[in-house]
């Protein structure tokens, strides 16, 4: 995708790029500078009133889809259900050769090797949840070992989840640690740091979690693991968003922003494009930099495509389940 | 439809974002303009006596809207006596419970008429339909549903102080709310059960109009309130009529102070909210990014055309670079042009000579050695119109610093300790709002202790509520609007007599 991704490709494939050490995580979250939840939430909402034009929004549809990571993660997920899953991430549409693929799927490391075999060469990656996902309590072999794993099988990505007990606990140099120790394992795959913005309280927090984990070299900041109640939101999304702009500027290095959780109307969808748009610009604007993941916010892009080109909405039935 | 497909997609393959905003203009179709509007007197809409009428335009495309009559001593004289009959024939003795369902009516009419006051405003004024739709209406009704609520409870109010209306009051309000200082102006005065002549300003009449057409369908008695169009001059008839008791201005310092001196010793009771030059105070502990939208909500704003606007800048000098930098690329993401967009953020100057005099600000910053950034967005050929506008090195002494510009120019300064920004933000003549930014609970009231500032706003800025009273120190004026405090200026209360309030 242009010339972002030589970017993205070499910060990749330095592995361990975490730019602080450990003893500077409890400086690090302190100089954060702190959010006003006022005047943060009324920028987000003035934010999602703005109206783009029809061919705008075409090019946005259709980058929601380029950004979709294709996401299932249900105790009951079985190779049936992957194998669908895959078969829409690469043909959204199988009656529309123009819909382009999703960038991604996202699924629980036993069903990784399902997704890689069919996935193959079709230029969708596979994305694994890993570390102790959702709550990232196990012991910390174990999710080191689970990364490890699931970066073995050859996942491109790795979606694991910030320590907040250690987080909210002032703990900073130990979640810091973690955070480095993950980076690590996680190699040459990309990886995505969930927050899990509903769990941290205030927007200061989400803020200092994000500086954290884009500090130990998170390719990724992501809201949420779509396992509790409160998703993303329009605030927390721009709250990892202003983080990242100014993480850019100090460091030179861009970190991509993963909203999840809740996301299932295209309204939402292009809300957080103009997010993105506004606070981190066009550079953002590629699956490199800014994922959506969602389960079922894919057929409904595909009905607002439609609906766009024709000018009519059609029946629900003609979107595969899958 | 294939065309833009195709873009998408050749696009989509460059890897290059498609990325506009729609233009998403208001339709105008709701506004039904006359011709002509007469002045609205006696409960009816009259020929003025002086024979002469005015153009109004959108300061926006320079195209005129409407002939507005120019009230002449004559006019002014006849609405005077309107009022004044009301007053004593029905308003006065009325009860506050039946004031009320006026004030309630009026209210309602503005919440469902909303869309079409809105669009007007943004027509005659030139301020972005976003602001009209978001701000100036729904504060304009919530002003009239505030003081339908006082209008009953006066003695509650002002316990054992006999609470009772003043009489006549000219009201002259300025450009850059018309509406909303319209419903400041006659909720209060209303629902203390004065009557009123309202003098709207000169360029933007037309809401105040409308506002009158409302009033008349609303079947508020005739003479209630009264409106005369026009420049200075019935301005001026208005303050020097003996029929008046109050006068309440809003507007410049300058002609603040001719009122004064009009009214001095004639026994009329005076409110003023005149110019402001606020300091908007940014600490090294602030939410910077917060603080970026607050500085350029303070400033940008309706175009800066607003008195309590935060125009100048002072940070705290670790914080200067970073802020700096956040504004001017937040600077760079304003859009300007049409005001009946809704994706618009700055819409037009009020008028050419307001331009001129935003111009001339500008020139002088720049010969006084300040350094000037402006926003790179393109200006449209026809109307007035004025670049997002920051001044950096500037000290106490430029122009910039000192006088009120009323455009959308900042000046920024630096301090080094909490006691230089108090200084520094009172070191002016004006003391109408203050911002303060800081996670610092014990600072901001330290400050706003300090702050010679009507309104001292923390962590925001520009929020207003008619629950909150809101005026000025020294030259900013003096009298409230707002809350409990703005129904004061229109009664006439016993001194402090009751043993039960000492």
């Amino acid at each position: 995708m242009g010339s972002m991704s030589t970017a993205a490709e070499i910060e990749r494939s330095r592995p361990g790029l975490a730019l602080y050490a450990p003893k500077d995580a409890a400086r690090l979250v302190g100089r954060v500078t702190p959010v006003d939840a006022v005047g943060l939430t009324e920028r987000a909402a003035s934010l999602a009133k703005r109206s783009i034009k029809r061919d705008s929004k075409l090019w946005a549809l259709d980058l929601a889809i380029r950004c979709m990571d294709l996401t299932t993660l249900e105790g009951v997920d079985t190779t049936g259900k992957v194998v669908a899953m895959c078969a829409k991430a690469v043909r959204p549409n199988p009656v529309d050769a123009s819909i382009p693929s999703v960038a991604a799927v996202c699924l629980y490391p036993q069903l990784v090797s399902v997704a890689l075999g069919h996935l193959k060469g079709t230029g969708v990656k596979v994305a694994s949840v890993a570390g102790g996902f959702p709550s990232g309590l196990a012991p910390l072999g174990a999710r080191l070992a689970e990364i490890r794993e699931v970066v073995d099988l050859g996942v491109d990505e790795v979606d694991m989840v910030l320590n907040r007990s250690l987080f909210l606990g002032g703990r900073y140099a130990e979640c810091f640690e973690e955070l480095i120790a993950a980076r690590d394992a996680a190699g040459q795959a990309h990886l995505k740091v969930i927050l899990e913005t509903g769990e941290l309280g205030s927007y200061d927090r989400i803020r200092q979690a994000s500086v954290l984990a884009m500090a130990a070299g998170a390719d990724f900041i992501k809201t949420s693991t779509g396992k509790i109640a409160v998703g993303a939101e329009l605030a927390s999304g721009l709250c990892m968003m202003e983080g990242a702009r100014d993480f850019f500027h100090e460091t030179g290095h861009r970190v991509g922003v993963k909203v999840a959780g809740g996301v299932r109307q295209s309204k939402q969808a292009i809300q957080y494009l103009v997010l993105l748009y506004e606070t981190l610009g066009p550079d953002w604007m590629t699956p490199d930099l800014f994922r959506i993941g969602a389960s079922t916010l894919l057929n409904d892009v595909l009905m607002q495509i439609d609906k766009e080109r024709t000018g009519r909405y059609q029946s629900p039935d003609y979107y595969t389940i899958d | 439809m294939a065309k833009i497909e195709k873009q998408a997609r050749s696009a989509l393959e460059q890897g290059e974002p498609v990325w506009e905003y729609a233009d998403a203009p208001e339709s105008t179709e709701i506004v039904h303009l006359r011709d002509r509007y007469g002045l609205f007197i006696g409960g009816e809409f009259v020929e003025p006596k002086s024979g002469t009428w005015f153009e109004t335009i959108d300061p926006s495309n320079e195209q005129p809207l409407a002939q507005v009559a120019e009230a002449g001593p004559e006019d002014v004289d006849l609405a005077v006596h309107a009022a004044r009959d009301a007053y004593e024939t029905h308003w006065r003795d009325l009860p506050g419970s039946e004031r009320a369902k006026y004030l309630y009516r009026i209210a309602r009419q503005i919440q469902e008429r909303a869309r079409e006051f809105a669009v007007l405003e943004t027509m005659n004024g030139g301020k972005p339909i976003k602001e009209s739709r978001d701000v100036d209406l729904p504060l304009a009704a919530a002003h009239f549903f505030y003081y339908a609520g006082w209008a009953d409870k006066l003695e509650y109010a002002f316990p054992n102080r006999r609470p009772r209306p003043i009489g006549v009051a000219g009201q002259i309000i300025p450009w850059n709310f018309p509406l909303l200082m319209a419903a400041w102006k006659l909720a209060p005065a209303l629902a203390a059960g004065n009557t009123v002549v309202l003098k709207p300003a000169e360029t933007t009449p037309l809401t105040a109009l409308l506002l009158g057409e409302l009033i008349r369908e609303a079947e508020l008695p005739p003479g209630v309130v009264n409106i005369v169009t026009g420049a200075g001059e019935p301005g001026a008839a208005l303050v020097n009529h003996d029929g008046v008791d109050k006068i309440a201005f809003t507007g410049s310092t300058e002609v603040g102070k001719i009122i004064r001196r009009a009214t001095a010793g004639t026994g009329k009771r005076l409110t003023l909210e005149l110019g402001g030059k606020a300091a908007n105070i940014v600490f090294e502990d602030a939410p910077l990014d917060q603080a970026v939208e607050g500085v350029v909500n303070g400033i940008f704003f309706n175009q800066g055309h607003v008195c309590c606007a935060g125009s100048r800048l002072l940070v705290e000098e670790p914080v200067f670079e970073p802020l700096l930098e956040k504004l001017k690329e937040r600077l760079q993401t304003l859009r300007l042009g049409n005001p009946l967009d809704k994706n618009t953020d700055i819409g037009a100057i009020n008028s050419r000579a307001q331009l001129q005099r935003i111009e001339e600000f500008v020139v002088a910053g720049v010969q006084e050695g300040a350094e000037m950034y402006q926003a790179d967005c393109d200006l449209p050929e026809r109307g007035f119109w004025f670049r997002p506008t920051l001044f950096t090195n500037v000290s106490q002494s430029h122009r910039i610093a000192r006088e009120e510009i009323f455009g959308p120019v900042l000046s920024i300064l630096t301090f080094r300790t909490p006691a230089e920004a108090v200084e520094k933000a009172n070191n002016t003549p004006y003391g109408l709002s203050a911002g303060i930014w800081t996670e610092k609970g014990s600072r901001i009231l330290w400050m706003a202790e300090r702050l010679e500032a009507g309104v001292v706003w923390a962590n925001t800025f520009n929020r207003f509520d008619p629950a909150s009273p809101f005026g000025g120190y020294k030259e900013s004026g003096f009298g409230r609007e707002g809350g409990r405090h703005g129904l004061e200026p229109y009664l006439e209360l016993d001194g402090g007599n009751g043993a039960s309030t000492r």
